[in-house]
């Protein structure tokens, strides 16, 4: 989108571990002015640690931080131009919202008649007009938040960082409030450094999406491309639901998979190249078995609004399907794919792990397998349920 | 609201009857001699007759808010220090400092005593080295130093169980919106720190002003305060009453200082005395 912007933020080769815990492995990434930037992962991917090393909380243990070009290793957080809205907002408890908000600007020493306009135009940006006098314990979750985020913004930073600030919101506040975030950052033109593990969230607000599992950047780009082109197994399956099956490349624009062949938009790869096939569930097409490209059994059939969610079985690979046709459970029936709903991709180390949908999540699985022991380092285990410092 | 069951207030009885016996029934007698003559008539004579001890109570006062003072000055930054440091040095200073306290107080005055007396080790160090002596004990500084030493540990630990309670968050927070360490320190830790300051000052104030045998035995019995005039007065039955209404007029600054502390202290209060 904005790729000649330029470059603000720039970690390169970025190493960390904690207690022999290789944490972040060689993280490289630019981060654009004026752009909203998202680090997505699951828990325990190194997102919220890349952040506090942006802000200066923690200190690689190799690699450079550069900001405007230069490098800041010995620069503390209070002398980088950048601000944080933390987890938990972490607003002065012993400090009313007033008093919260001008925090940053008194310690610059800022002339008193600004300071105050400042902090009533601050309020009224995050729509909290009328709370100056309020204690902050006596405000709920969505005030201290919108409070967090003036007592950063008031200072201008260049970057603004976040650290899932929506977290500990419910569904439909969360969703005013990105639309929210997202209005600010275009208002006040400051880039953002946004991290969740909320996919949804990721694709609605961001510029750019990072994706990062295990300490590393598995795929960086825009929603759409994150989307529809994802770079490798874990990518389709954290985004979104994703069938991905064990497919060969044939030729160029064409492939194979559960035993026949498709048309394709993909190309570049070997002939014969064993690959992984994306196809989404909303993108298949549910038609009777005689007009069928692939055939299967109907094994559940969930109704969840808009459409129905459908598990078929193909060959003893289960698919999912969304189709806002009813079809019965056990019915047999013929699915039709275009060829832009296949995406092909190069095998990787997350191949063979994800996309199938006999289960939904993995821990699922090991509930009813009695040999299966939670503790040992199985190769399954990388998505793993640490929690974050 | 819900009413009490008998097995309830039967657990509460023992309590209650041990108040009554070693802690109301000591005061009503405090009241009742304070304003009474030696044939037990009433009299405000005692009251009265206290101006004659202002002088002692304002020394008292002096000594107490000297001694708080400086424990607060070596104790908060030490609690700072021992939140900060790595657990094994954390818990080496943790002992070093409760390991006085399992030694009674009195012992651990005659401790002092011993090094600081004119024949004492200190001296005898100081006479080694061919250094004139310091006369310590029987000077205003001698039981001031014996505060400190006995009540420092009071301060300490409740400031320490507020700092190890502070919210990280709110240190990065601070650094993140533009404190240096010092501004850290003034803005944001000492604030939420206070809670626990005020119970470590009511802890080290409240026995320092009644102290007898630190002055007694560290002032080598030229230093007079409060709890040393007290205890002469109740030796001699003849100025038992006088003893009743010095002792009433403690009671009595003891409350209000502890009640001007919990008006500092917020809602969430640290007070423990």
């Amino acid at each position: 989108m904005e790729n000649n912007a330029e470059i603000i933020i720039r970690l390169q080769n970025v190493v960390k571990s904690y207690d022999g815990e290789q944490i972040l492995k060689s993280i490289n990434l630019d981060i654009r002015d004026k752009e909203f930037i998202t680090l997505l992962g699951p828990s325990g991917c190194g997102k919220t640690t890349t952040l506090r090393i942006i802000g200066g909380f923690e200190t690689p243990d190799d690699g450079h931080v550069y900001f405007d070009g230069k490098d800041v290793k010995d620069v503390p957080p209070y002398e980088r131009p950048v601000n944080t809205v933390f987890q938990k907002y972490a607003l002065f408890p012993h400090l009313n919202v007033y008093e919260n908000i001008a925090f940053g600007p008194r310690l610059r020493k800022m002339d008193k008649k600004e300071l105050h306009e400042k902090v009533l135009k601050m309020l009224e940006v995050v729509n909290l007009k009328g709370f100056e006098r309020r204690k902050v314990t006596t405000l709920s979750g969505g005030q201290q938040q919108r409070v967090a985020i003036a007592r950063a913004l008031i200072n201008e930073p260049r970057v603004l960082l976040l650290d899932e600030p929506l977290g500990a919101l419910d569904l439909k506040l969360r969703k005013d409030m990105q639309m929210e975030l997202k209005n600010i950052q275009q208002r006040t033109g400051i880039t953002f450094v946004y991290v969740t593990h909320d996919q949804e969230e990721a694709l609605s607000m961001s510029d750019t999406v990072v994706v990062m599992d295990n300490g590393e950047i598995q795929q960086i780009g825009s929603p759409q491309d994150i989307y529809n082109e994802p770079e490798n197994a874990f990518v389709a399956d954290f985004i979104g639901e994703s069938n991905i099956v064990d497919g060969v490349m044939l030729d160029d624009y064409l492939v194979s998979f559960s035993g026949k062949k498709f048309r394709c938009l993909d190309n570049g790869f070997e002939k014969n190249e064993p690959v992984d096939v994306v196809v989404r569930p909303e993108d298949v097409d549910v038609v009777s078995v005689e007009r069928g490209m692939l055939t299967g059994v109907v094994t559940s059939v969930t109704f969840k609004g808009v459409h129905y969610e459908i598990i078929v079985d193909i060959g003893g690979f289960k698919w999912m399907i969304q189709t806002t046709d009813y079809v019965e459970n056990g019915a047999s029936i013929g699915l039709y794919i275009e060829p832009d709903a296949i995406h092909v991709m190069k095998k990787s180390e997350f191949s063979g792990m994800f996309g199938d949908y006999s289960t939904f999540s993995e821990e699922m699985e090991h509930m009813s397998d009695p040999t299966f022991d939670p503790d040992s380092e199985d190769e399954e285990e990388d998505v793993s349920e640490e929690s974050e410092e | 609201m819900k009413r009490k069951s008998i097995f309830q207030r039967m657990a509460a009885a023992p309590h209650i009857v041990w108040m009554v016996m070693f802690i109301v029934a000591p005061m009503l007698f405090v009241l009742y001699f304070a304003f009474t003559d030696e044939k037990g008539r009433f009299t405000f004579d005692n009251i009265l007759s206290l101006s004659g001890y202002s002088n002692v109570f304002i020394l008292s006062i002096a000594f107490a808010l000297i001694a708080t003072v400086i424990c607060l000055l070596i104790g908060y930054p030490l609690a700072y220090f021992m939140s900060k440091a790595s657990p094994r040095t954390r818990k080496l200073l943790m002992v070093l400092i409760m390991l006085p306290m399992w030694c009674n107080l009195l012992i651990r005055t005659y401790a002092l005593m011993a090094l600081l007396d004119n024949g004492g080790l200190l001296n005898a160090l100081l006479a080694k080295l061919g250094l004139g002596k310091l006369y310590i004990v029987g000077s205003d500084f001698g039981v001031i130093l014996g505060m400190v030493y006995d009540f420092l540990p009071y301060m300490v630990l409740p400031i320490f169980t507020t700092m190890t309670k502070l919210d990280k968050r709110y240190i990065e927070a601070a650094a993140d919106l533009g404190c240096n360490s010092w501004q850290t320190m003034t803005k944001v830790i000492m604030p939420l720190t206070v809670s626990g300051v005020i119970s470590g000052v009511t802890m080290v104030f409240v026995p320092s002003i009644s102290t007898f045998y630190i002055s007694q035995k560290l002032g080598a019995g030229k230093i007079d305060l409060v709890g040393d005039t007290i205890e002469r007065l109740f030796k001699n039955t003849s100025t038992y009453n006088v003893g009743a209404a010095v002792s009433l007029v403690m009671m009595v600054l003891i409350i209000i200082s502890v009640g001007i502390m919990n008006k500092f202290s917020d809602d969430d209060g640290g007070i423990i005395v």
